[in-house]
């Protein structure tokens, strides 16, 4: 049986973080009530003119730079006609033949190995409008569309990727790793599911071994990492099958439908598309001066790939856990943060990627909007290390820590969490467990010394997980030792 | 030349109703002005370095702030239809 390749490459749509749009001084802020953030230059208005925002293509640079792109000295804007109604100047400001950046690459590692993948190009483009579609849950069915066009004008950068990609695991690396890097330099916040960084894949299949591509088919609507994998998956076998059963394939869009996990084939354009594309006469030319790349390239804070290096080689992390680490700024930050106050990054890291990671899922929470800060941070792990506090209660703690002003101490004090490592008042509450499991006292002294476990189980319930562990563990041998010789 | 036919689909691209006559006039018109257009191929451009601007400037930049939007009874009031705080348009696709 023939054995088959996927030959994939990404295309990825990543919102800038600027105030304003990309050629107007209204708000590029994400959400807001319809049709708020809109000036004459979002709604194309007639006679109204683009202004370039400097920052966007400062922002494209550093994108350029941070994934090893060149960055040409001329760039240009070009207009792409198409009709619809989220565009209503009837054409998309973009770049056709002179972008910010081109010929780059990006390394990835997927199960151990690496690989670079190749860019071809970075360039700027206004966003559209958004539809909705009434009276369906997409366009086919719906009756009539309502626009909204705040988002008409956002600054967006379109990354292009090779296809250099072999797998649903590699297209997932990559798009990790661009938005690592993305969300380091500062220029997108990341977020899939509110659409700031967004994905279409290339997909096509080959007969291993064979150079000529087979026909490509576009996806559209992934919206998280989950779904890139998935849709990929399900695209490659659905192909693979197509052609070992001798069925034609047709270059076309497809879409990911999360409900029935499957690619569905959007109907069909209009027409064959034909952009005419040519220079936005409204636009001058940009020069980009090396010394301006200079400086902005000296700007570039320590990209995720070096960091990752650092917290494996200086900090002692594993290459795992640094890796979830750096994909999440909010946490690294936090991390760098707390090490000046509390010298043991691996601590720090095992509770944030593990408890307090798992507490933001589960709220559906991000770490800015809780209560911890360093300091917090750094004084519950001082408390645990001193053994003030056990494991298990600083567990308890990851909670109110991040739900409340109050500090680890404080809340402690208010609670009575601390850990109970006084002697003699182990040996008391110890003592009352053994008067009252008679049973399983009698069993440990005819040698079945498994029911130890048991024992202090009930010692870890009467104070409410308070007692020291490795104390508790010691004085309790100790006094069943004492009634065995008795 | 253009086509009549070219006429009546750059007019239903662009949600345009036309009469036959409209439809005549318009393609003797933009015929008109492409034939005029046309006398630029007449000239001889060879070793002329390809220009995307006639304009001398480059670098024409402003600073990323953010100034008013238009309020909503602006931005509507050329709006045919609207629904809520949206535009509202005809179904999209489909139509033929």
């Amino acid at each position: 049986m023939t054995e088959f390749e996927a030959v994939i490459g990404l295309e990825v749509h990543a919102e800038l973080l600027t105030e304003s749009k990309l050629f107007c001084e209204s708000a590029a802020h994400f959400g807001g009530s319809p049709n708020t953030h809109v000036g004459p230059v979002s709604l194309g208005l007639p006679g109204t003119l683009p202004v370039l925002n400097q920052r966007v293509i400062e922002m494209g640079i550093k994108a350029g730079l941070a994934t090893h792109c060149q960055i040409p000295r001329i760039t240009k804007f070009d207009r792409k006609h198409y009709f619809y109604p989220d565009l209503p100047k009837g054409y998309q400001i973009t770049q056709f033949d002179q972008p910010i950046a081109e010929k780059g690459w990006i390394d990835i590692e997927t199960a151990g190995k690496a690989k670079r993948i190749q860019l071809t190009r970075i360039h700027i483009e206004e966003d559209a409008g958004k539809l909705v579609h009434a009276g369906a849950d997409r366009m086919a069915g719906s009756v009539y569309s309502l626009i909204d066009f705040n988002r008409a004008g956002v600054p967006l950068l379109e990354i292009v990727s090779e296809p250099d990609l072999r797998s649903s695991q590699e297209a997932k690396a990559y798009l990790e790793e661009l938005r690592s890097i993305l969300m380091a330099i500062g220029v997108c916040d990341g977020k899939m599911q509110e659409g700031s960084l967004r994905c279409d894949a290339n997909v096509s299949v080959r007969p291993l071994g064979r150079e000529v591509l087979g026909t490509r088919v576009e996806l559209k609507n992934i919206n998280s990492f989950k779904f890139l994998q998935k849709a990929i998956d399900y695209e490659i076998q659905r192909q693979i099958t197509a052609v070992e059963c001798g069925e034609p394939l047709v270059q076309e869009t497809r879409l990911w439908d999360e409900q029935k996990n499957r690619t569905i084939s959007m109907r069909s354009k209009e027409e064959a598309h034909d952009y005419r594309y040519f220079p936005d006469p409204d636009l001058v030319d940009i020069e980009v001066d090396p010394s301006w790349v200079q400086s902005l390239e000296e700007s570039l804070p320590e990209l995720p790939a070096a960091r990752r290096l650092r917290y494996v080689e200086s900090l002692g992390l594993n290459a795992a856990d640094a890796g979830v680490l750096v994909a999440e700024p909010a946490a690294m930050a936090l991390f760098e943060a707390t090490l000046e106050q509390y010298d043991n990054p691996r601590e720090i890291c095992k509770w944030l990627i593990g408890d307090i990671s798992a507490y933001l899922n589960d709220k559906h929470v991000e770490l800015a909007q809780t209560q911890l800060t360093p300091h917090k941070l750094a004084e519950m792990l001082t408390l645990l290390e001193k053994g003030t506090i056990s494991g298990k209660i600083a567990k308890t703690l990851i909670g109110p820590l991040l739900e409340s002003d109050q500090t680890a101490q404080a809340l402690i004090a208010a609670s009575g969490m601390t850990q109970i490592s006084d002697s003699s008042a182990l040996e008391g509450i110890i003592g009352e467990v053994l008067n009252q499991n008679p049973t399983q006292v009698q069993q440990f002294l005819e040698g079945k010394e498994k029911v130890m476990g048991f024992l202090l189980g009930q010692v870890m319930k009467a104070t409410q997980g308070r007692a020291d562990p490795a104390q508790t563990n010691q004085l309790m041998r100790t006094l069943l030792e004492a009634k065995k010789n008795s | 030349m253009i086509s009549t036919e070219s006429i009546k689909h750059i007019a239903r691209l662009s949600r345009l109703s036309f009469s036959e006559a409209e439809i005549e006039q318009f393609t003797e018109q933009l015929g008109a002005i492409l034939n005029y257009v046309d006398q630029l191929a007449e000239l001889d451009t060879t070793g002329v370095k390809p220009a995307s601007h006639a304009l001398p400037a480059i670098n024409v930049f402003r600073d990323d702030t953010v100034l008013h939007s238009l309020s909503q009874a602006q931005i509507f009031m050329n709006a045919p239809e609207t629904e809520e705080a949206y535009f509202k348009v005809p179904q999209i696709m489909g139509d033929k």
